[in-house]
């Protein structure tokens, strides 16, 4: 069994806005980030969730080689709720080199290699001078970012499993904090728009041209988003009081079944969500509020429903909660973490916007409105690409 | 911390498998460059084999490879996979596409452009449904990886495969991360001993130490030039079946130390 690691700082940034404060507050007022896509000019129409503010404030001094839309996003989380405080506490606690740094991403600064293929020089085909490749596009890079800006000097490494990425970093810190290679990790990443995957989720057939409804017997597909996320964890202690929330137990298992197809019974989900109740050593009838990886596709949908009836029965509420910031492919783990904790903190169970008429095929308890609810144990979804399944399960404090 | 090494698979430029190239990795024979020659999988249903790029053909080979000798089934072993950039001509072509007036991609170079598509595939592959991660840590990729896995194998006390492997970018993202040639290895990880073991790795993370050089030039530079291929020096002491200590590349201001034990010799 794993023993639960205290969440002592957590922060995200969504097209919901910036902070734990502006999400709890969209998520209680069903408001939605999503909007049409004015990112670039795609020759299609889509709905994105889309983080203002990216586009005009380059990163500069120290930090200007890691300038990009994924990184920039980054350092927009790391500011918001003391996030930098509380690490730089850590710091001071167990020493640089004693805190992990455990982050994912899918694209990382693509975007950046995407603009300069469009300004290669003509005669020689070279990508542009200042293109920084290390420490931008580089898988890498959103790590490296985060251990330069923060000062640490411990281990560190990118997850990169599709849309799973920053939920298995959680389950990456645990072990490398159970093993005491670390006292203490920053968990999370960040994920932001580009072409490839607004072009690339496109040519699957799977993006909605209105936002995104999950679980709707109309859904047509996914509404992309863009969001960052960071997490600290430590071990329990003296810190703890009667607001922190607990990281107890990750699952994570392989599909085995297809590149960009859910198992249609969902049988990788459903071996996630079971190995994460093994590891916190719950049942499911401990569950209080299951937030679904539920990203509006046809058949994602309908396997995760599988998955998720067959543990739970309808006797869990469920939501997903793309409709409020999109799928933010792989920040979607350390977002729905986050939303997760809110859950928790706040007493309210997130509904489901734009969802508007249940599919009667699905059989789980679905919540389209959102309530006030006491959630003292919360179960979040991760799949991606490539069938890379994760469950993460939080808890309040005992 | 300990873990036990039960199988290798390797695959690169003029070396051809694991047990092929011992003589070359242990000295006793002059290293001579040649072309990457990748053993075809049979394992992917021939659909799935047409659209495999290269970085996945290697992965399933030396992941392959490593299991042969260990007894263990893949498909319950845990797996973590470790590369700087993924598949480097599928992301070109991507970036090709997008910049051109023409922007549609093809949904197969899209899931190939995934970090985590070797994964999936040798999840295909093998029946494979137990955990399994893709790692990145630019030049520090292979000993990243070997961290994730061997902490993993420690905590959760499992069996676990690494599968670490680069391929070059085309120009131009070539000029700006030049990678020498496609590489990859294979290390199959347990946390406690069994007669299959023939290497016990004691490691540590080393703020102090410079990583371990080859001391053939071909190879150094191999070593030099591929993420993958920083795991040589270790790769070197496990062929000469010596106790050795070897440091490899991780990040700029960390280094991978492990304390290297023949098992073999031992036995025998």
């Amino acid at each position: 069994m794993m023993k639960p690691l205290a969440m002592r700082n957590f922060s995200l940034v969504t097209s919901l806005g910036a902070g734990r404060a502006a999400s709890i507050a969209a998520l209680r007022a069903g408001a939605t980030g999503l909007a049409p896509c004015r990112f670039d000019f795609l020759p299609f129409f889509t709905h994105t969730g889309e983080v203002p503010g990216l586009d005009g404030d380059p990163l500069t001094g120290t930090l200007a080689g890691f300038d990009c839309r994924n990184n920039r996003l980054a350092l927009m989380a790391l500011e918001q709720d003391g996030f930098l405080d509380s690490v730089a506490a850590a710091r001071s606690r167990y020493g640089a080199s004693r805190i992990g740094v455990f982050a994912g991403t899918s694209t990382s600064g693509l975007l950046q290699t995407e603009q300069a293929y469009r300004n290669r020089d003509a005669a020689t085909g070279n990508l542009p001078q200042n293109f920084d490749y290390d420490r931008t596009h580089n898988t890498y890079s959103v790590a490296r970012f985060v251990r330069s800006v923060c000062g640490l000097s411990g281990p560190a490494f990118v997850v990169s499993t599709a849309c799973a990425a920053t939920a298995k970093v959680y389950a990456s810190a645990a072990r490398f904090i159970a093993a005491g290679i670390c006292d203490a990790a920053i968990v999370g990443g960040a994920d932001t728009l580009c072409a490839t995957t607004l072009q690339g989720f496109f040519s699957l057939g799977v993006m909605a041209e209105e936002p995104c409804r999950p679980y709707d017997a109309n859904r047509r597909g996914i509404s992309i988003g863009e969001a960052a996320g960071f997490s600290l964890l430590e071990r329990s202690g003296a810190a703890d009081d009667a607001d922190t929330i607990f990281f107890c137990g990750a699952g994570e298992s392989a599909d085995a079944y297809h590149m960009s197809s859910p198992h249609p019974e969902g049988e990788g989900a459903r071996l996630a969500m079971d190995r994460a109740l093994a590891a916190a050593g719950l049942e499911p009838a401990d569950i209080d509020y299951i937030n679904l990886h539920g990203t509006a596709t046809l058949v994602g949908d309908s396997a995760e429903d599988h998955a998720v009836f067959s543990l739970f029965g309808d006797a869990t509420p469920c939501s997903s909660t793309k409709g409020f910031a999109g799928h933010t492919l792989g920040a979607s783990g350390a977002v729905e973490a986050a939303f997760c904790a809110l859950a928790i903190q706040h007493g309210f169970m997130p509904g489901s916007p734009h969802t508007r008429e249940i599919d009667s095929d699905l059989r789980s308890q679905y919540v389209c409105q959102g309530r006030p609810a006491r959630i003292d144990v919360a179960l979040s979804n991760s799949f991606g690409f490539g069938g890379s399944n994760c469950s993460l399960l939080f808890r309040r404090a005992a | 911390m300990r873990v036990y090494l039960e199988g290798v698979g390797l695959c690169g430029p003029g070396l051809d498998g694991w047990e092929a190239s011992l003589p070359v990795l242990a000295g006793a024979q002059d290293y001579i460059q040649a072309p990457i020659r990748v053993p075809v999988s049979t394992l992917l249903p021939p659909n799935e084999r047409r659209r495999a790029v290269q970085t996945v053909k290697i992965a399933l080979a030396v992941g392959t490879e490593a299991f042969a000798g260990s007894g263990r089934d893949p498909a319950e072993t845990a797996s973590v996979f470790a590369s700087s950039g993924g598949d480097g001509e599928t992301i070109d072509d991507i970036m090709k596409v997008l910049a051109s007036a023409n922007r549609e991609l093809s949904p197969t170079r899209f899931h190939n452009s995934v970090h985590n598509a070797p994964a999936g595939y040798w999840g295909i592959a093998n029946g494979a449904r137990a955990p399994s991660s893709s790692l990145s840590c630019h030049d520090g990729s292979f000993s990243a990886g070997f961290l994730e896995a061997a902490v993993q194998a420690v905590t959760e006390q499992c069996a676990v495969v690494l599968i670490a492997y680069d391929v070059g970018y085309p120009a131009p993202l070539s000029l700006v991360r030049p990678i020498g040639a496609a590489f990859g290895v294979a290390l199959v990880l347990s946390p406690e001993f069994l007669d299959s073991a023939f290497a016990c790795l004691e490691w540590r993370l080393d703020p102090e130490s410079a990583a371990s050089v080859m001391a053939a030039p071909g190879l150094e530079a191999l070593r030099k030039n591929i993420p993958a291929a920083r795991c040589l020096p270790l790769l070197a002491v496990l062929a000469r079946q010596a106790a050795a200590e070897v440091t490899l590349d991780y990040l700029d201001d960390l280094a991978l130390t492990l304390d290297v034990t023949p098992l073999t010799v031992g036995l025998a």
